[in-house]
């Protein structure tokens, strides 16, 4: 039963390496110019955009998955 | 031959292809610098101060940045208010980072020192991110680990350590030619002495003619913490954009929280470009989190801590960058300036605000607004 189930992860495995090499992209390079807008930037502002993640961090419970990190403070 | 509109067609799918590429594929940060001012006003809190950003590549492989940041605090909180007396303090950060690239994936780290008068916090952080399936993903991982030293102004024998790590992975992938999507997660842990060496408990108290008193908070000296967000960008047919995230969260202290934000991004002309946002976030109390409690060391943990009580946050922003025209100097081909301006109410649903008077629990519930600036210029050279 474990010799099968390892067969079958090592052929998925197998499969998906080779799946990766031959992912054809599905949006070319010569259609990203929307993407490369500057109002499609998501850290255009890396100052500004950490200053209020700290703002945030210091009055609010949660934290984390905010797709950047700061220093640790004693700020609450 | 060529014809000039078939000199202008191949023109114009070069820079869609260039411009396509920088949109995802692995490259470095821009080359820019950075000065702000930021002000936070709310709550009887005010802290501005300056950050400076410099962000330079070299040998087309290699980015080195390096910021300041300051707070100057001036603190006359709720907190401080019932307990102690109104205060000001500085805090200064720094930080170093290097980035290098090599084909597809790129290597970070950085340093990062804050250090307060009570307080000093050292980061140290490694990340890799990998561009793969024709650049449409990007898969990113990192780890850091802080380690921080905790003071109390007025004790000098008072000396307590944190050690935080923090474990991430992104995932940002493009889905249409407009839209593009992405997915956080991240486990932070805490281990030290967490909580703040100045704040107080209540306790309900018949001897004392406010019927109650006030003893040091005591926290768990471990915290694990989860969080997820997916968010989304999408460019709309004319040219602007929308965006919005959802983040979840739990910790092993017993806090759910739960966030929402929404933005819209519009230029106008060749020079401004114009952006609004609201942001929606609710969180659950902490397990040991109690407004009043029953008796003195009415149980092993005790917070009074507001961040940690159940609350609600709205926020909404506005935001305006202009371009400035050419400056003439060779280094800088493009410069801004940019003022971003959040109104974000707090409202509180189990922390009360006792210098309204009133019988022990029944006072009025504490909520405030916050105004909060950033001012900026950029210069790209």
């Amino acid at each position: 039963m474990r010799k099968s189930i390892c067969l079958a992860l090592l052929s998925c495995s197998a499969a998906g390496a080779t799946g990766c090499a031959s992912v054809e992209p599905w949006v070319k390079p010569y259609e990203r110019q929307y993407l490369a807008d500057i109002v499609m930037s998501a850290e255009r502002d890396p100052v500004a955009a950490s200053y209020i993640n700290h703002v945030f961090e210091a009055r609010e419970g949660a934290r984390g998955a905010t797709g950047s990190h700061g220093g640790g403070c004693g700020c609450n | 031959m060529v014809s000039r509109s078939m000199i202008r067609l191949f023109a114009l799918a070069s820079l869609a292809l260039v411009a396509g590429s920088a949109a995802q594929a692995a490259v470095l940060p821009d080359d820019r610098a950075d000065a702000m001012y930021h002000r936070y006003e709310g709550g009887g809190v005010t802290i501005d101060g300056p950050s400076l950003l410099l962000r330079k590549k070299f040998a087309e492989k290699y980015s080195v940045s390096a910021n300041y940041y300051m707070d100057m605090v001036s603190s006359a909180s709720i907190d401080v208010m019932t307990t102690a007396s109104p205060y000001k303090e500085e805090r200064t950060q720094g930080n170093l980072a290097f980035d290098m690239l090599q084909g597809k994936t790129q290597y970070s780290v950085s340093y990062t020192l804050s250090d307060e008068s009570d307080y000093t916090a050292n980061t140290a952080t490694f990340d890799v991110s990998q561009d793969m399936f024709g650049d449409l993903t990007t898969v990113s991982f990192g780890f850091s680990q802080g380690w921080d030293e905790v003071r109390k102004n007025g004790d000098n024998q008072f000396k307590e350590t944190v050690d935080r790590r923090n474990y991430r992975f992104g995932l940002q992938q493009i889905l249409t030619p407009r839209l593009i999507a992405g997915l956080n997660y991240e486990v932070i842990t805490d281990e030290g002495f967490l909580n703040n060496p100045y704040r107080s408990v209540r306790y309900l108290d018949e001897t004392s003619a406010r019927g109650f008193s006030f003893q040091s908070e005591l926290y768990p000296q471990t915290r694990t913490s989860n969080a997820i967000a997916v968010n989304a960008r999408y460019f709309l047919l004319y040219r602007a954009s929308v965006h919005g995230e959802y983040r979840y969260y739990t910790d092993t202290w017993g806090i759910d929280a739960n966030t929402v934000s929404l933005g819209y991004t519009h230029p106008w002309g060749k020079r401004w470009i114009f952006e609004a946002g609201y942001r929606w976030y609710d969180q659950s109390a902490a397990d040991f989190y109690s407004d009043l409690f029953p008796r003195a060391d009415a149980q092993n943990f005790l917070a009074r801590d507001k961040e940690l009580s159940t609350f609600t946050s709205h926020m909404f922003s506005l935001g305006a960058t202009y371009e400035l025209p050419a400056l003439g100097w060779d280094r800088i081909h493009r410069s801004t300036v940019n003022l971003f301006y959040d109104r974000i109410n707090y409202q509180y649903d189990d922390f009360r605000d006792i210098t309204t008077g009133g019988a022990p629990g029944t006072e009025e519930l504490y909520g405030f607004d916050a105004d909060v600036f950033r001012l900026f210029i950029s210069g790209w050279f």
